[in-house]
């Protein structure tokens, strides 16, 4: 499966390799398409490739990182 | 003039092209699409005389939203009264102020019934028999109420902490409605994966280019109801922020088709101070949302990650405007005073709006002595729990004249004896 997410990062994540640990650690092909990056914060469109359950296991990974935001891209549907 | 000016759906980032589809992403850069036109067909066309010779709804305009020929869903929306306030303006020491005011929107009494019904009647072009939505109230409401009207089969998805006179503002409709166990994120991410697996139209996710474009309705007749002029300063409730980016187009749009003149509109974006991330970045001069978990009781601006905040900060910060949020108190204080002057109850996104207004004249970002326009939209029905608590009690006699001459002297009220 294919999945697009826009992930963001606090100022304390955004020097830190976050893509590349998630590559070494699943076996995933992730594919940045748009990214923002500044001193205090950081914005990546990322598409990641992979098995449907490898896929869910990265993302889940991601979700649990401290200062990363992971947002469907879909992202703000709920509305008033 | 049925022929459809739209263009097609351009990428808002990379400006990659699209044909008109039920789809919302740039494939190539994640960037949100967004209709455009084609303006020059409608040159000498699409006039004030054509336009005021028309029925008193939103599709008065329906050349400049992108639907083919005559709306499918929703033929009466809009239209709502555009009021000049001169109680709320004295109590505010304001000299002209107006209130554009959507609580009265047919058929849910909030301004979605103008995003709902372009975007339901795009779904029923494409060729869906379902829609759908993810909302915390308003949205709920208006997708079902005007689906149903239209013979379309609904499912609506909701907090399971909703108020109770939200749950029933929509499921009275019959519509499928469904609570989501958890936080808001949750709920998000739930929704996002069912419009992305069923084939159903979700409005604000694959027909969300179409369903914003109706927002620009709002724009347009405050333009009309000014006497075919652009407010001069425009304050406006920030969720996503898509409708602060649409005024900005509408009046944008008139004056490319030269039906109002460029007098410079300055627009100002009001949040709730429990989640103003678009706010915030105006104030602090940066152009990047930082996500915040809302916590505030303006339940329908409670979008911690708003999808448009990086445009809404964008129109702000070109036109002149500024932002500002309010304190739950504040936005209480500002619901009763608007209804204490102007005699109209509206939702705790109204008490951000005009909360927000007041600090803004405080500080002198907006000057006292030019015209305002608030926009109000949604109604005090749906979220009575805000106030409950802070309005008079009924005061309780006998049905007795006695009783009732004992009260209003003393009231200091005079009788005719």
């Amino acid at each position: 499966m294919k999945l697009r997410v826009y992930l963001n990062f606090d100022k304390e994540k955004v020097t830190e390799p976050v893509i590349w640990k998630l590559a070494k650690k699943f076996d995933v092909i992730t594919n940045i398409r748009t990214a923002e990056v500044k001193e205090d914060m950081g914005l990546v469109g990322l598409e990641i490739e992979g098995k449907t359950e490898v896929v869910e296991a990265a993302v889940k990974w991601l979700e649990a990182q401290d200062g990363v935001h992971v947002e469907p891209i879909e992202q703000s549907i709920v509305e008033g | 003039m049925s022929k459809s000016i739209v263009r097609a759906l351009k990428c808002r980032e990379c400006g990659q092209e699209y044909p008109i589809e039920p789809t919302h992403v740039c494939e190539f850069c994640f960037g949100p699409l967004e209709v455009v036109y084609d303006y020059e067909k409608l040159e000498g066309k699409f006039t004030r005389e054509l336009i005021e010779s028309r029925p008193q709804n939103m599709w008065r305009y329906k050349e400049l939203l992108p639907i083919d020929g005559e709306p499918k869903v929703g033929a009466n929306n809009g239209f709502t009264p555009l009021i000049r306030a001169d109680r709320l303006a004295k109590a505010l020491g304001v000299k002209e102020l107006y209130i554009k005011n959507d609580s009265v929107c047919y058929p849910t009494l909030s301004f979605k019934d103008r995003v709902v019904a372009v975007a339901l009647s795009k779904a029923v072009e494409f060729g869906f028999t379902t829609v759908a939505c993810a909302s915390t109230g308003n949205l709920a409401g208006s997708v079902a109420a005007n689906a149903t009207a239209a013979g379309l089969e609904s499912y609506v998805f909701i907090p399971e902490d909703l108020e109770q006179g939200k749950v029933l503002g929509a499921a009275v409709f019959g519509t499928n409605i469904i609570a989501i166990k958890g936080q808001y994120d949750d709920v998000n991410r739930l929704c996002s994966e069912v419009a992305g697996k069923y084939g159903w139209a979700f409005v604000n996710v694959n027909v969300r280019p179409f369903y914003a474009e109706g927002s620009k309705s709002m724009g347009y007749e405050i333009m009309e109801q000014l006497g075919w002029k652009a407010p001069k300063h425009v304050v406006v409730p920030m969720a996503s922020g898509s409708l602060c980016t649409k005024i900005d187009k509408s009046i944008k749009e008139f004056i490319k088709l030269g039906l109002i003149e460029d007098t410079g509109t300055a627009v100002y974006g009001a949040q709730a101070t429990g989640c103003s991330p678009i706010s915030k970045s105006v104030k602090d001069g940066t152009d990047m949302i930082h996500p915040v978990k809302a916590d505030t009781i303006a339940k329908s601006l409670a979008i911690g990650n708003p999808a448009d905040g990086f445009y809404a900060n964008r129109v702000i910060k070109e036109s002149g405007g500024w932002c500002e949020d309010v304190t739950d108190e504040e936005v209480i204080d500002a619901m009763k005073l608007l209804a204490e002057t102007e005699g109209i109850f509206a939702e705790t996104a109204g008490g951000v709006t005009l909360g927000c207004t007041i600090k803004l004249l405080e500080s002198g970002k907006l000057p006292k002595d030019e015209p305002i326009v608030i926009c109000i939209t949604g109604n005090g029905l749906k979220t009575q729990e805000a106030v409950i608590n802070e309005v008079a009690k009924p005061r309780l006699i006998g049905a007795s004249l006695k009783e009732f001459d004992v009260l209003a002297e003393a009231d200091g009220v005079k009788s005719n004896d």
